[in-house]
């Protein structure tokens, strides 16, 4: 009898338990159906150069430039009936640069516009299926400064393999405008006159488009617990007008012209990417790029950051950056070129020179947030970069992201 | 002084060939299972740029003649390639 009760009683607690089991909603993997707000990542940047090798003058005078770019992401995601999730990402870029050398598109350094003003707004969508792990994306680009119009597009997909490793392919065209603003002495008679009021007076200026078509592949692979690396290939087609009409040339009898480049261009930039987990506390990230194309000019490019973590949420990152590039075929210096040159160039974007890049950066991530806000990781670098052309420069960055 | 293209398409042809190389090398890694990966997850261990760079990578573009393979500007979109 005793037996029995305790076994009934024994029962009786057992079911208790049961109902007292409360059905709790397991939020941790919430996935909203609507487009709701994920982050905004703001990221800006002073830069400051010095040279004396401007094109507009013909290689030579100030490259003196300070540019004050901005951009600001918001991304939103939300996910489908078929839990795959999209996310929508819009930004805007403002950039303003003052260049002295503006001046010397007139002929006597007079020109009054000696700065610009560059608005890029873009808009970027991509849906990923974790099940099968792929993703397809497509976006738009607009940019839109004094001398120049660009409409952007593109799509990509990415498909992971079984072993670690995911393949990316993208494609994207930009369809420009180049607006024809020519140095003083080569505009069409009476077409620079002076208003009432002292300013310049000119026309509405012609342009003439670009385009340029790329598609990239890339291919990345986790080859160890702590070594991961990537490979990135792009194959770039442009046409149409790919110089610029204010950029000078001057001929070894003196006389001047407009710079003259060919109507294509095909590039093939290489690069290899390798990220090494070294020790409990130092992260390595090493970049190499190997670059030709059909103007003849060969570059190498490569760089070494070392992020230390001086905590788990505060690391500071040296780097390092070489560069060295071949000369374009249709480049020469001041007063280099022959007249019966075919093409011809004086913008040291395209001579032969090598360069270095160093500096550090700081990031501070807790995972609370920056004093417990919304502001979830803060990330500070500046860089000094030199050429062998004794072209000089300098960057600040800072990178606010917010959740 | 002018040089001609010659050899444009061999070099690329070769440096097209080394990239799948280095690919087919990729591929035969050793498996690395979930739980190993905590290294690999760090943000930064990520292979693409630091947002910070973004503005950094359109400077050395408009001082250079290459670009490109970096997640950057290969071309077009402003005045300065």
């Amino acid at each position: 009898m005793k037996r029995i009760c305790l076994t009934v009683v024994g029962l009786y607690f057992l079911f208790l338990h049961a109902f007292s089991q409360v059905e709790t909603k397991d939020t941790s993997t919430f996935k909203p159906r609507k487009l709701t707000f994920d982050e905004a990542n703001l990221v800006s940047s002073y830069y400051t150069q010095n040279g004396d090798h401007s094109a507009i003058q013909g290689g030579i005078g100030s490259e003196k430039v300070t540019d004050l770019a901005n951009g600001l992401d918001l991304k939103w995601v939300a996910w489908d009936a078929k839990q795959r999730k999209n996310s929508l990402t819009a930004g805007m870029g403002v950039d303003h640069h003052t260049a002295a050398s503006q001046a010397w598109i007139s002929k006597t350094g007079a020109s009054r516009r000696t700065d610009g003003l560059r608005l890029y707004p873009s808009l970027d969508w991509t849906r990923e299926n974790e099940q099968k792990g792929s993703s397809i994306g497509a976006g738009l680009y607009y940019s839109n400064e004094f001398n120049y119009k660009s409409v952007g597009l593109n799509a990509g997909v990415t498909q992971k393999t079984k072993n670690n490793g995911e393949f990316g392919l993208k494609a994207s065209a930009y369809f420009d405008q180049v607006t024809l603003i020519l140095p003083s002495e080569f505009e069409p008679a009476g077409a620079y006159r002076i208003g009432n009021n002292g300013e310049e007076r000119h026309p509405n200026y012609g342009s003439s488009p670009r385009q340029t078509y790329t598609a990239s592949f890339s291919f990345s692979q986790v080859i160890n617990s702590r070594l991961q690396g990537s490979l990135l290939l792009d194959l770039v087609e442009q046409h149409g007008y790919l110089g610029l009409p204010f950029h000078r040339v001057y001929f070894t009898d003196g006389t001047d012209s407009i710079e003259k480049l060919p109507a294509n261009r095909f590039k093939l930039p290489i690069g290899l990417r390798l990220n090494y987990f070294f020790g409990d506390n130092v992260i390595l990230r090493g970049y190499y790029r190997y670059y030709l194309d059909n103007w003849g000019l060969r570059s190498h490019t490569a760089s070494l950051e070392a992020s230390v973590k001086l905590t788990p949420f505060f690391s500071v990152t040296p780097f390092y950056r070489y560069y060295t590039q071949t000369a374009a075929d249709y480049f020469a210096a001041y007063e280099q070129h022959l007249k019966t040159d075919g093409y011809y160039s004086s913008n040291y974007a395209l001579a032969a020179f090598n360069s270095s890049y160093f500096g550090a950066g700081i990031r501070l991530a807790p995972p609370k947030g920056i004093f417990d806000s919304h502001l979830k990781m803060l990330e500070l670098r500046y860089g000094h970069y030199t050429q062998s052309t004794d072209l000089v420069s300098d960057v600040i960055s800072l990178n606010l992201q917010f959740k | 002084m002018k040089k001609k293209n010659v050899g444009f398409a061999g070099r690329a042809v070769v440096a097209t060939g080394m990239a799948v190389a280095v690919t087919l090398l990729f591929a035969a890694c050793s498996p690395v299972k979930e739980y190993q990966k905590n290294r690999l997850n760090d943000s930064e261990m990520s292979l693409s740029n630091r947002k910070v760079e973004k503005n950094e990578l359109n400077f050395q573009s408009y001082r250079e003649g290459s670009s490109g393979a970096n997640g950057g500007k290969t071309g077009g979109g402003c005045g300065c390639n």
